[in-house]
């Protein structure tokens, strides 16, 4: 080892502080990258169908916003004025209810149970086996919809019994599937809301006479509602965007119906749809790719921003 | 308030009682309704694939026969897909994790970071593909080959990979930081030898997560262009042998077309050859097995991480 002096020592910690200095502005450029990323996707869907060049104009200036929203019939192969999203849009909200309508009181009932109820060795059973759900690829939802919710559980019970028609694709059975993906999320995120409602409510009920029901429905949930409200807005929101199994069990024909039996093609189904097939650039089909995924990412972006603002606003209460 | 007799407090007591109860049930139940479809949901994709299951299926291309039909180019699809992906994605998550916890000052720039991440995680799949198709294929011309989906793949999981990281970062004891830092450790050698050793288990969670997550994704892949029907593996490679004895074959892997497995299962199931749908399940099969090793995997890296290590 070369002796030391302080000009060695000097040159030594010279690097050293070049090397932290560096180090440090790698990884703040690998932080913003995650800037980058949402400016791009800002960007590219902003590009596309509104901004636009001089030799290609955007879609919204080959077509208004307001017939765009409004219009009840989707054809962008016929070019521009045939292109309405309401079709579209009512396949995603219809389909979205329905999920909605099976996930959140299933979610929010098995998130009390799990907090409320549960000792903490059936909790630790329960809720790792909850998360499958969610772990299990959309795809394979779509599959069990298409191949076995749809003949097995709705043409028996609604096209048998009820005398319903129902469809080969249909709405119905991707709302159901779609609503069983999102248990795991509504539940888990309800249930870390309900745990951080202190104790001391729970046991000031208690002492007070109230049962676990009392507790559970009088005290708890209404302390933890808006943190609920918080989860059912991003559990909403994961149902909104959920492509491949609406894909597969509600189908690809654009259908302004609130029909469930019948089939549909969502927004996320469409893009999946239209990417497909080789619409040149430039043209209305091509971009309207961009103006259904701005519309949809403006409107997930609105319940994200909306759930953790209220989430937010949550913790500041208990913490 | 009084109560005229002691019988009619016990009634009012005793359905008070009984509501609880049965709430009680009726939340287990819901808890119980998401499992039970999952089991059911598990036993009929089984009997619907054991006939088509076997090592043939694994080691054939795609066919228009449904008995002739395989996954060999989605399996070797997944495996160059999460390879890239996971190369490109996890340094870049990480670091990003690190900067956030260890280095950024309260601020604004740091509260719009964050922001941004929650909000990127909740971004559909399928904006992220269109902004790959876009990005990738469109303007950087790099073709609907593996690179283009596996860079598309590591911005989606990104937001995934960061978050856990955080969080493992921030469970680690600011004594360690200290003590490190009394000894005259610089801040990175701080972070390099002491802080991310001690958060290895719960980023390599996220990270094994992250990729669970990516591998089941199909819609951004379709979008940005990955085949439907290919009948040749990344690369030509077709043997994990072949990669040593012939590793320029690797150079060609980023600009290949490929398939994924979740894409098979996608196509098997929209054919109108109802006899797909057998293949289809079967392929959903080799998926959920892939994810249970992955799984498996991630929870021997936490478990045996965790044992060293205690505070």
């Amino acid at each position: 080892m070369s002796e030391v002096t302080p000009q060695s020592l000097n040159v030594k910690f010279s690097f050293l502080r070049l090397r932290e200095r560096i180090i440090f502005l790698g990884l703040f450029g690998c932080a913003l990258i995650s800037i980058a990323v949402t400016s791009a996707i800002v960007y590219i869907l902003l590009k596309e169908s509104v901004i636009g060049s001089a030799e290609s104009p955007s879609f919204f200036q080959q077509q208004s916003v307001w017939d765009f929203l409004t219009g009840t019939k989707w054809a962008p192969q016929l070019g521009a004025g045939n292109v309405g999203v309401l079709p579209l849009l009512m396949a995603t909200i219809v389909i979205t209810g329905i999920a909605a309508a099976i996930s959140l009181p299933l979610g929010l009932a098995s998130a009390i149970y799990l907090s409320e109820y549960s000792s903490p060795r059936v909790r630790s059973v329960l809720k790792p086996m909850l998360e499958l759900l969610a772990g299990i690829p959309t795809v394979v939802y779509g599959y069990f919809a298409l191949v076995f919710v749809t003949p097995y559980v709705l043409d028996p019970v609604f096209e048998k019994w009820l005398h319903f028609e129902v469809e080969h694709f249909n709405a119905l059975s991707a709302g159901i599937v779609v609503g069983l993906m999102i248990i795991p999320m509504v539940s888990s995120l309800s249930e870390d809301v309900l745990r951080a409602v202190p104790r001391g409510l729970r046991e000031a009920g208690l002492a007070l006479g109230a049962t676990r029901y009392d507790v559970s429905t009088k005290i708890v949930v209404p302390a933890a509602l808006s943190g609920i409200l918080a989860s059912f807005l991003l559990a909403i929101s994961r149902a909104l965007g959920e492509t491949m199994a609406v894909t597969l069990a509600a189908g690809i024909t654009p259908n302004l119906s609130a029909n469930p039996f019948r089939g549909m093609e969502t927004m996320t189904a469409y893009i999946v749809e239209a990417s497909k097939s080789d619409a040149t650039r430039g043209s209305i089909e091509y971009q309207s790719i961009y103006a259904v995924g701005l519309l949809l990412f403006i409107i997930t972006f609105l319940l994200n921003i909306l759930s953790q603002y209220i989430l937010s606003r949550f913790r500041e209460v208990y913490n | 308030m009084s109560f005229s007799s002691r019988s009619e407090s016990d009634r009012i007591l005793k359905w008070r009682h009984f509501k609880s109860a049965a709430f009680r049930v009726i939340c287990n139940v819901s808890t119980w309704v998401g499992i039970v479809v999952l089991i059911l949901m598990m036993i009929g994709v089984f009997q619907k694939a054991i006939g088509s299951l076997d090592w043939a299926f694994l080691t054939r291309f795609d066919s228009y026969d449904p008995k002739r039909t395989g996954v060999f180019a989605g399996l070797w699809g997944c495996f160059w897909l999460m390879l890239f992906t996971g190369l490109l994605g996890i340094p870049v998550s990480v670091a990003a994790a690190i900067y956030l916890e260890e280095y950024s000052k309260k601020g604004w720039l740091t509260q719009i970071i964050q922001m941004n991440i929650s909000n990127l995680a909740g971004v559909p799949s399928i904006v992220y593909g269109i902004l790959g198709l876009t990005i990738f294929v469109r303007y950087l011309q790099l073709g609907s080959g593996v690179l283009s989906g596996a860079l598309t793949m590591a911005i989606l999981i990104m937001p995934i990979i960061i978050i856990a990281s955080q969080e493992a970062l921030r469970s680690v004891p600011q004594s360690l930081r200290h003590a490190s830092l009394a000894l005259g450790a610089t801040k990175w050698q701080t972070i390099w030898y002491q802080v991310l050793p001690a958060s290895v288990p719960g980023i390599m969670t996220g990270v094994i997560l992250a990729l669970s997550r990516a591998i089941g994704e199909t819609a951004p892949l379709i979008v940005v262009g990955a085949a439907i029907y290919i009948s040749q593996t990344p690369g030509r490679s077709e043997s994990p042998t072949e990669l040593i004895t012939d590793p320029s074959k690797i150079a060609d892997v980023p600009s290949s077309g490929f398939t994924v497995l979740p894409l098979q299962i996608y196509n098997y199931s929209t054919t109108a050859k109802l006899a797909f749908r057998n293949e289809a399940a079967a392929a959903i099969v080799v998926l959920l097995v892939l994810l249970l090793i992955m799984n498996g995997v991630a929870i021997f890296i936490r478990n045996h991480f965790q044992k060293k290590l205690k505070w």
